[in-house]
């Protein structure tokens, strides 16, 4: 292997063969390059969408209730099943480590909201101080609810800026007035805004156990809000995330006697089901880089024991005559796979510099939606390259065997 | 130097066999310059191609320099030959990308000389066949006469106890033939013992002595009075 005249002897066949050395380099280079890239983007992709749907406020899961639609235990389809305080309470307990933030939620069922002579169209609900976080709201005046509201049964209110333009115009200082629901006097406690536009500005916030108390007389509770914790990785905030929610429709199923198997009555919306989707999707896709990768490699190896073959061929003459002059079967055998070994390390390593290189200058420049940072894990790439290696060996072998196998005369006969 | 005795060979041809050399016998003497004559089809490849461990004999004896020649692996086979053949072919068959002096280094690469001495032994055999010049030549840079001269020297190289020529003139106009047959007289001259395939009378009156081949038997094995190459060139 590290026979000096003969890396000469192969330098020389190859620098004399040029083209020949080119091309076969150019396949093997390009099929690496080709997998490099691939790989780069998928990596890429994926790092784009985690951090799409990291930065979001996104780990968010809202708990409804509806009618039942599967007969269970004696009991008929189509019962209404309500949450009460009750089961907020053993969420919080039994699920407790999950969460960040957690907030029941109360749709107060009003005739009328009044300012002084004016009325106002909005939707009035209970929640409790957590709720901030979990909607995203910012406050821009005053504060929103908090634990002690909640502990006195303050009857306290937080509106939004829209309703500050829209009501309190002539206003200089709204803060501390009364609007009264129901007839029943609220102080305003502060003015919150959302990211989400007007549209998401239509709620007045009460306590939710002022909300339970003065409205409601029982111990209803319409939705349930949470914000998980973020765990390390966005693999396992997925999985925890899943989880819960898992767990949470279990419990809730088994506590108001519904079907396990009825999707219908206990409603879970998780705002990373759809960042999964996504997750999923990208691996998918990465998988589909793999594969044509590969494919592409397949085809540089391929192309590769083509090319050695043709050598073989164009040099049988050669390599009679080099048997004739005394080269044994296996200096023959040696000679060609150790050109076609180094033409596809040379060329393999080309691609991969080069693709890699590439990747590390133009990936961080790339500013397109869902692709961050595309890259590729170095270790990958290296073992790429020696399986090509190995691939080149073999490649070179077949040819070179048969070409040591034939008869001299024969070999010295080829034309 | 070389002792055959009995020698048999025959190729399959489908379901019969073709019976090319019917028993030769014959010996070469150490400096001599046979001449093997016949017909294409007399079997004068086949018995060279024995003589150069390029084809194995179906029966019979063949001793080189007194180490019998049989059952050889490739791998001895190519040994043997490096050590104690020359070959010349009718087409050259120099290596195209090889310069004059590599080509004629190339035996010595594969007796894994040094590669220094490898480059002064070939510039001295380039020297002897007069193309010392013409070293860093590759092959289609020379004519027919140089590139033959260049696979003497090639040849030579290896020093071996045996040149074998096939049809060494046999692709050359006959002034080149003359020249080369005039250098071919020098070596031997100079102790070496060489054969030489050729159909060709003139050439054959070059050597010292002709074995005709007809048949795969001899037919006829003569010393001549050598025509020295000298007076025609």
């Amino acid at each position: 292997m590290f026979d000096l005249d003969r890396w000469k002897e192969i330098f020389d066949a190859i620098l004399k063969n040029k083209l020949r050395t080119f091309l076969t380099g150019l396949s093997v280079a390009s099929g690496i390059f080709i997998l490099v890239i691939l790989l780069g983007f998928g990596q890429g992709m994926h790092n784009g969408i985690a951090k799409e749907f990291s930065n979001d406020s996104a780990n968010r899961i809202f708990v409804w209730t509806w009618r039942t639609t599967k007969e269970h235990k004696g009991l008929n389809p189509g019962r209404r099943i309500v949450m009460n305080n009750e089961n907020a309470a053993y969420i919080e307990k039994a699920f407790g480590e999950y969460l960040d933030a957690k907030s029941p939620l109360l749709r107060v069922q009003t005739t009328s909201i009044t300012y002084g002579k004016e009325t106002l169209g909005y939707r009035v609900q209970g929640v409790g101080p957590d709720y901030q976080p979990i909607e995203n709201e910012f406050m821009s005046e005053g504060r929103f609810l908090s634990e002690k509201d909640m502990a006195e049964r303050a009857k306290v209110a937080v509106l939004s800026n829209k309703m500050k333009r829209e009501v309190f115009k002539k206003d200089d200082e709204p803060l501390g007035k009364f609007i009264k629901i129901s007839g029943v006097p609220f102080k305003i406690i502060g003015f919150y805004g959302d990211p989400g536009g007007d549209q998401e500005e239509q709620r007045i916030y009460i306590p939710f156990t002022t909300a339970q108390i003065v409205f409601n007389g029982s111990d209803t509770v319409n939705n349930l809000a949470y914000n998980l914790k973020p765990q390390a990785t966005f693999d396992e905030t997925v999985k925890a995330s899943m989880e819960f929610s898992e767990n949470l429709k279990t419990y809730l199923k088994q506590v108001h006697m519904v079907a396990p198997e009825d999707e219908g009555a206990i409603r879970v919306f998780n705002t990373l089901e759809q960042a999964k989707r996504f997750h999923n999707l990208t691996g998918g896709i990465k998988l589909f880089f793999w594969f044509v990768g590969i494919c592409t490699i397949v085809a540089g190896v391929v192309g590769v024991s083509n090319i050695m073959l043709i050598v073989v061929k164009e040099r049988t003459k050669e390599i009679g005559v080099r048997k004739a002059l005394g080269a044994k079967p296996w200096s023959i055998v040696a000679m060609i796979v150790q050109e076609a070994v180094f033409v596809t390390a040379v060329s393999g390593f080309g691609g991969l510099i080069f693709s890699m290189g590439l990747l590390e200058l133009v990936g961080p420049n790339i500013e397109v939606d869902y692709i961050l940072n595309p890259s590729v894990n170095f270790q990958v790439a290296i073992t790429t390259v020696f399986l090509l290696i190995g691939a080149g060996v073999l490649a070179g072998f077949f040819p070179a065997w048969r070409a040591a196998r034939m008869s001299t005369i024969d070999a010295l006969r080829d034309e | 130097m070389i002792q055959i005795k009995d020698l048999h060979k025959s190729y399959k041809m489908g379901s019969n066999s073709l019976h090319v050399l019917k028993g030769i016998d014959f010996n070469v003497e150490d400096g001599e310059l046979v001449a093997i004559m016949g017909s294409s089809g007399s079997g004068k490849s086949t018995l060279l191609n024995i003589l150069g461990m390029l084809d194995n004999a179906d029966t019979g004896d063949y001793i080189l320099d007194g180490v019998p020649i049989k059952n050889l692996n490739e791998t001895k086979a190519a040994q043997y030959r490096n050590k104690f053949l020359g070959f010349i072919f009718q087409s050259f068959n120099l290596i195209n990308y090889k310069t004059a002096a590599e080509n004629v280094a190339l035996p010595l690469y594969y007796q894994k000389v040094g590669r220094k001495e490898r480059q002064e032994k070939a510039l001295k055999y380039l020297e002897q066949v007069g193309l010392k010049e013409w070293a860093t030549h590759l092959p289609s840079e020379l004519s027919g006469g140089q590139k033959q001269r260049v696979a003497i020297a090639r040849a030579m190289a290896a020093e071996p106890k045996v040149l074998l020529a096939d049809e060494p003139t046999g692709a050359l106009d006959s002034k080149t033939s003359y020249e080369v047959m005039d250098l071919i007289q020098k070596i031997n001259d100079a102790g070496n013992t060489i054969l030489v395939v050729t159909h060709e009378p003139d050439i054959a009156d070059m050597c010292k002595r002709i074995v005709h081949l007809r048949d795969g038997v001899i037919v006829e094995d003569k010393k001549v009075e050598q025509v020295r190459a000298q007076q025609y060139v």
